[in-house]
Order: C-alpha cells, then structure tokens, then sequence
C-alpha cells in the first residue's frame, strides 16, 4: 500500500474537521500518516487523528519562521519523505505550500479538487470548475501527486481499524530566506466552524442594509456560520473574513441560504457547488435565482423571521 | 525601477465558459485580461506615479496564443509603459510549472539591460483559480515571495505587504528584487481613459518566440504538463426548482422546504 500523507489543519490543539476528510479520502488511496506543523501535538489530537487512521504523526516544528511559505514547504518536504502522494486542504497559504513542495520534488499537483483516486497507477482527480457548472476530471501525470481537496467533498468517517498514530518528530534545517516577518496580529477565532467548513452558511448582502441580526439570528438557528457579499464587506457591515466568493472564501456546505444578495457571478463562483441553495430576494429578477433550488421573491424582513418561528415551532414539536 | 506586471488572458466571467479538448476556451470575441489582474496594473501605477518622472517603467507581460494581445492591450490603455507577449503555439496546455518557466525566462529577458526590481501579479486567475502560478513564478526567478498582498510599499529597496492569513495579519518584508501577488483588497483599479484609448492603439507589443528567450519547446506545452485534463463535461442544471412570491406565507414556505429536505 501506498504511504499518503496528509498535512494537518489544526487551530491550536483542535483538529480542523477537514483533516478528517482528507484521512478519510486518504484511507481510499493508501496508507494515511498525518503532518503536523508546529509545537507538539497533545495526547487528545494525536489520539483523533489514529482514529481516522493515521498510522504516524510527524511532527514539524518551525516556531514563527514557518509563516513563510518557503520555510513551511521545506518542512512538508523533509516529513513526505517519499510518500508518492500528499493531500492538502484546499487554502491559499496550502496551495503555496504545495507548489513549492511539488517545484522540490517533481510532483503533479490539483487544487480545488472533490475527490482523488487510483486509476492505472496515477492520481486522477474530480473538480467542478466555473462556477461549478462544469464537471472535469484530471490525471496526475507525475509519479508524485498533491492533491488540495476541498472542505465538505468527503464524508468523514472514523477507521474500522485505529492507525497506530506513533508520534515522529521530524528535523529540518530552516532554508535561508529572503522574507522577514515584521509581525504578526492575530485575530480573533469565531465560535463554531469557520466559513469554509461550515454544513450551513446563511450569507447577507446589500440586502440586509447592514444589519445583520436576522441574518445572524437564522444561523444560529441552523447551527452554521455567517457569510457575506462583497459590497456588505466593501461597506464595513461585516468583516471581510466573512466574504463568500471568488476572492473571498469558496464554501461547500449542504445548505447555503443567500438572503439580500444578488448572485454577481463573482460571489456565484464561491458558493454554486453547495448541496441546497436557498435565496430571498424581493427582485424576482435577481439571477440567484437561477441557481437556487428554493427561492422566495420577498423581503428578507418578512420572511426570515416568519421563517424562523415556523423552524422553531417544528424542533419545539 | 523597473516592474513587470503578468496579465492573463481568461474567458470573461460573464461569457458561457467551457472546455474544448481539456483546455479552457478562449477565443478573443468572449475572452479579456483577468480582472484581479487590473488591482496588479494598479499597484504597478501607483508606484511609479509616487516616484519622478522617468524613474520607474511599467512592462506588462502575458503568456497565451494569439488571442492573448488582449490582455497586454488592455494594460497598455490602463497607462502600463510596454507591453510583452510571449506566443508560441509550443506554450498551448502548459501546466503551472511551464507558465512559471516561460515568464520568467521572459522576465529575465525584459531586465536584460536594466534589471527588473518587481514583478507583480494578481492574487488568482478567475478561470482555474488556482493562485499556484505568483509562487511558482517567484521561486523560478529567486525573487522574494511576497504573496496574498492586501497593501503594498515600496521603499528603500524593500517591499513590505499586508497578508490577511485567517488566524493573523501579517507584516512580511523583503529587499527588492520580489514578486507580489495583490489581492483585490490592495486597490480600487482605475478605468482606462480616452487618450490612453486611443494611444494603446498604436503601441507596439514586442512578441517573444520559445526560440528568442532559449527555452526548450518540449519543456513546456501540454507534453511536459504534470496534469492532463482526462474528461470536462458540463454539470446538469439543477432540478426542480421552485421560487415563490412571499404573499405573507413565504416565509413558512421556506421553512418547509428546509423541513422536508431534512435540513433543519
Ligand atoms: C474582481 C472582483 C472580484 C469580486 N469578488 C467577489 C466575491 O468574491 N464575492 C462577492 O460576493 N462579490 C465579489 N465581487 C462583487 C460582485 O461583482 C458584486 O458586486 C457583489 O457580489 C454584489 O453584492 P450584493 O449581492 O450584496 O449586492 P447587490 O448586487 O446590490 O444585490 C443586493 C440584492 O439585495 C436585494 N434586496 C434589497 N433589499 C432587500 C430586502 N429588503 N429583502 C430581500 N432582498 C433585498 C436586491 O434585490 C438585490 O438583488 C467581485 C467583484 C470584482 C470586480
Ligand atoms: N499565462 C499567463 N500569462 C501572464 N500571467 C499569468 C499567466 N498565468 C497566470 N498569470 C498570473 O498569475 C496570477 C495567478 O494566476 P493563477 O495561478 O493561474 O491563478 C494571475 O493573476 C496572473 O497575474
């Protein structure tokens, strides 16, 4: 069986359900080992990723140098070792990651991708591609392959069997690099998934003037995250981290709800590939409505709120 | 100083997009230059019009078939200096990896008398979005890699950036020469005015061959990819859709469907 290795996304100690994805997936192609990047992981996390079948976790520790994507990459290289094939989760600081490891190593490498599997003894990979209204399918013609998967294509699914999940400490020898760190801010993590992996996204746009209680209020309701269009971001209604789209963050969930926003092919390219679109608009000509599989022409002022007392009246029952 | 700005020549987002023997369709009639690309133009303006006149030229650089003129044309009427573009039927499927080989080859051949100091490129391409080539193009030239670029200065030698990660704000900084990828937080691009219009019509675009920047054709091009693309099929439009018109029920409406598709 083939090693497949697959780089940890973690906030702190706590495992990003994604990784569990990418285990899963990694299950279907080989033998999964996980990489982690950063201090040592605690007993809990290591314990989480056997039960997704990692057979070892090899621990890189980069201190604050590993920011830079060079210094990140040299630290994937090293813990690969020659594992024919790495996933990643599909995120900007990832894909440089995977592209300097793939310039290292000679490897062929897919983004965005739904699924990965085996066939003829190459990597062929799933996607959709413009906003989501074509399907493609892409072969690794390289002996190694990166994969960067998308949150919410997998199932997660615990191993039948535990992986061993022996913990490796792996060494490298920081690269010299032309980048300095001046420094380094951080922001506050959000309660609940974050965007990007979250099973259900309710999104406010111009519609919603810039209150965003009811929209809040809904997906709090359905236990999913926040998002927004770019001209509610643009407008300072709502953090940019919240903008669902193109350039902002692409989102998979199984229910996406888009309430006051237009559906510009710009914020369509973010959120086409979710399972069940639902959009309230009061202009029945907006084109979400073209791609949404519910749609309600009214104010979201009305209908979000008689929405919500319906939904709470069916969980009361 | 000298900057070279990449632009791509993509299908326009509002055209119908497909695929045609697993590559993307482009042809000139539905086809433009990238729109993140115009915040990279921008960037590239912004500092020259900081710096006296005559002090900073401006070169914006594509890779593509012939189609692809278009999009150094348009950062000619942008008000970009010089335009280059790298066509050669050789380059036709190329993956990241011979993107990044054959611009910067070209790079190297645009600073040959005065060294290039910056390149800048857009945070992605709006066809794949694959945002692999801005790193991929730095490593190839040994430039700094300053990536993801929400603001950008450049002074004394040395380009700093802000780069908005999801956990922290970044401050990166590193001595020229660098490659920056600008996000479209970066700036507002501006609109091509009539005089350049009309100006960016009759300037010349210097075309490079794979032969004029000694590059290999069989290095690149859709022999040398690493990925093939094996199948492209359009996806079914999705099924049953219903819209309604809230007549004072709409929002029950809503919460029933959710109900019944098991999704509350
Ligand atoms: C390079 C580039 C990249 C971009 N990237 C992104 C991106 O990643 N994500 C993104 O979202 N945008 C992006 N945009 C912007 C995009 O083109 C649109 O401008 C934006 O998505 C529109 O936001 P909106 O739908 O909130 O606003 P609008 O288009 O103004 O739509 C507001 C909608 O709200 C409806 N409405 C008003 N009042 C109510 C009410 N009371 N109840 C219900 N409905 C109401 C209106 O009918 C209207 O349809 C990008 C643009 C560019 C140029
Ligand atoms: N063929 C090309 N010619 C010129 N610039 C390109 C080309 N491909 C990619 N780029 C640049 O790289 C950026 C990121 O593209 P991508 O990595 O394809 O998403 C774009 O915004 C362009 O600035």
């Amino acid at each position: 069986m083939s090693t497949v290795a697959v780089l940890v996304e973690h906030r702190g100690e706590t495992v990003a359900q994604p990784t569990l994805e990418a285990l899963t997936l990694a299950r279907t192609l080989g033998t999964p080992v996980a990489i982690w990047l950063g201090d040592a992981p605690a007993a809990d996390a290591v314990s989480l990723l056997g039960e997704y079948g990692a057979e070892e976790v090899r621990v890189v520790s980069l201190g604050e140098a590993g920011r830079v994507p060079s210094v990140a990459a040299a630290g994937v290289t090293a813990a690969v070792g020659d594992a024919p094939v790495l996933i990643v989760v599909s995120t900007f600081v990832n894909k440089e990651i995977a592209t300097l490891f793939a310039l290292e190593t000679g490897a062929g490498m897919v983004v965005d991708a739904a699924g990965a599997e085996w066939v003829g003894g190459r990597i062929e990979t799933m996607q959709t591609v413009f906003a989501a209204t074509w399907n493609v399918r892409t072969r690794i013609n390289a002996e190694r392959a990166v994969v960067g998967v998308r949150p919410n294509t997998t199932m997660a699914v615990a191993a039948e069997a535990h992986g061993a999940a022996s913990v490796v400490p792996v060494a490298v020898e920081t690269p010299e690099v032309r980048e300095t760190i001046m420094s380094v801010e951080p922001q506050a993590v959000p309660d609940g998934a974050p965007l990007s992996e979250a099973a259900v996204v309710v999104s406010g746009g111009r519609g919603t003037g810039g209150d965003y209680t009811l929209v809040r209020e809904l997906a709090d309701l359905l236990g999913g995250a926040v998002g927004a269009s770019r001209d509610a971001t643009d407008e300072g209604w709502i953090g940019h981290e919240h903008m669902v789209g193109q350039t902002g963050t692409t989102v998979t969930p199984a229910l996406y709800v888009a309430c006051g926003i237009s559906g510009a092919v710009h914020h369509r390219g973010g959120m086409q590939a979710s399972g069940t679109i639902v959009a309230v608009n009061i202009d029945p000509e907006a084109p979400i409505f073209e791609i949404a599989d519910f749609g309600v022409v009214g104010d979201l002022g009305d209908v979000l709120p008689q929405a919500m007392a319906r939904i709470r009246e069916h969980k009361g029952a | 100083m000298r900057i070279v700005v990449t632009v791509k020549f993509v299908p326009d987002l509002q055209s119908t997009r497909s695929f045609t023997e697993g590559t993307v369709t482009r042809t000139a009639d539905d086809g433009t230059m990238n729109e993140l690309d115009e915040n990279a133009v921008e960037a590239a303006l912004q500092i020259k019009e900081s710096l006296p006149e005559g002090e900073c030229e401006v070169f914006a650089l594509t890779m593509g078939g012939a189609d692809a003129t278009a999009a150094v044309r348009k950062a000619l009427q942008l008000g970009v200096d010089h335009a280059v573009h790298v066509n050669d039927d050789a380059v036709a499927g190329s993956d990241v990896f011979g993107t990044a080989t054959v611009l910067a080859a070209a790079v190297a051949k645009i600073g040959e008398e005065t060294p290039v100091d910056l390149v800048i490129t857009g945070m992605a391409a709006l066809d794949g979005l694959t945002s692999m080539l801005p790193t991929a193009l730095a490593h190839k030239l040994g430039f700094a890699q300053l990536t993801l670029a929400s603001a950008l200065t450049v002074a004394d030698d040395a380009a700093t950036i802000e780069r908005h990660l999801p956990d922290a704000h970044d401050t990166v900084s590193a001595k020229l020469p660098a490659l920056v990828s600008v996000t479209d937080e970066a700036n507002k691009p501006r609109y091509p005015n009539f005089k350049l219009i009309m100006a960016a019509r009759s300037k010349p675009i210097a075309t490079y061959s794979l032969a004029d920047l000694g590059i290999d054709p069989a290095s690149v091009g859709a022999l040398a990819a690493r990925t093939t693309v094996v199948d492209a099929s359009p996806r079914p439009p999705r099924e049953n859709r219903v819209t309604v018109t809230d007549k004072g029920e709409g929002g029950v409406a809503l919460a029933d469907f959710l109900i019944e598709r098991g999704l509350v």
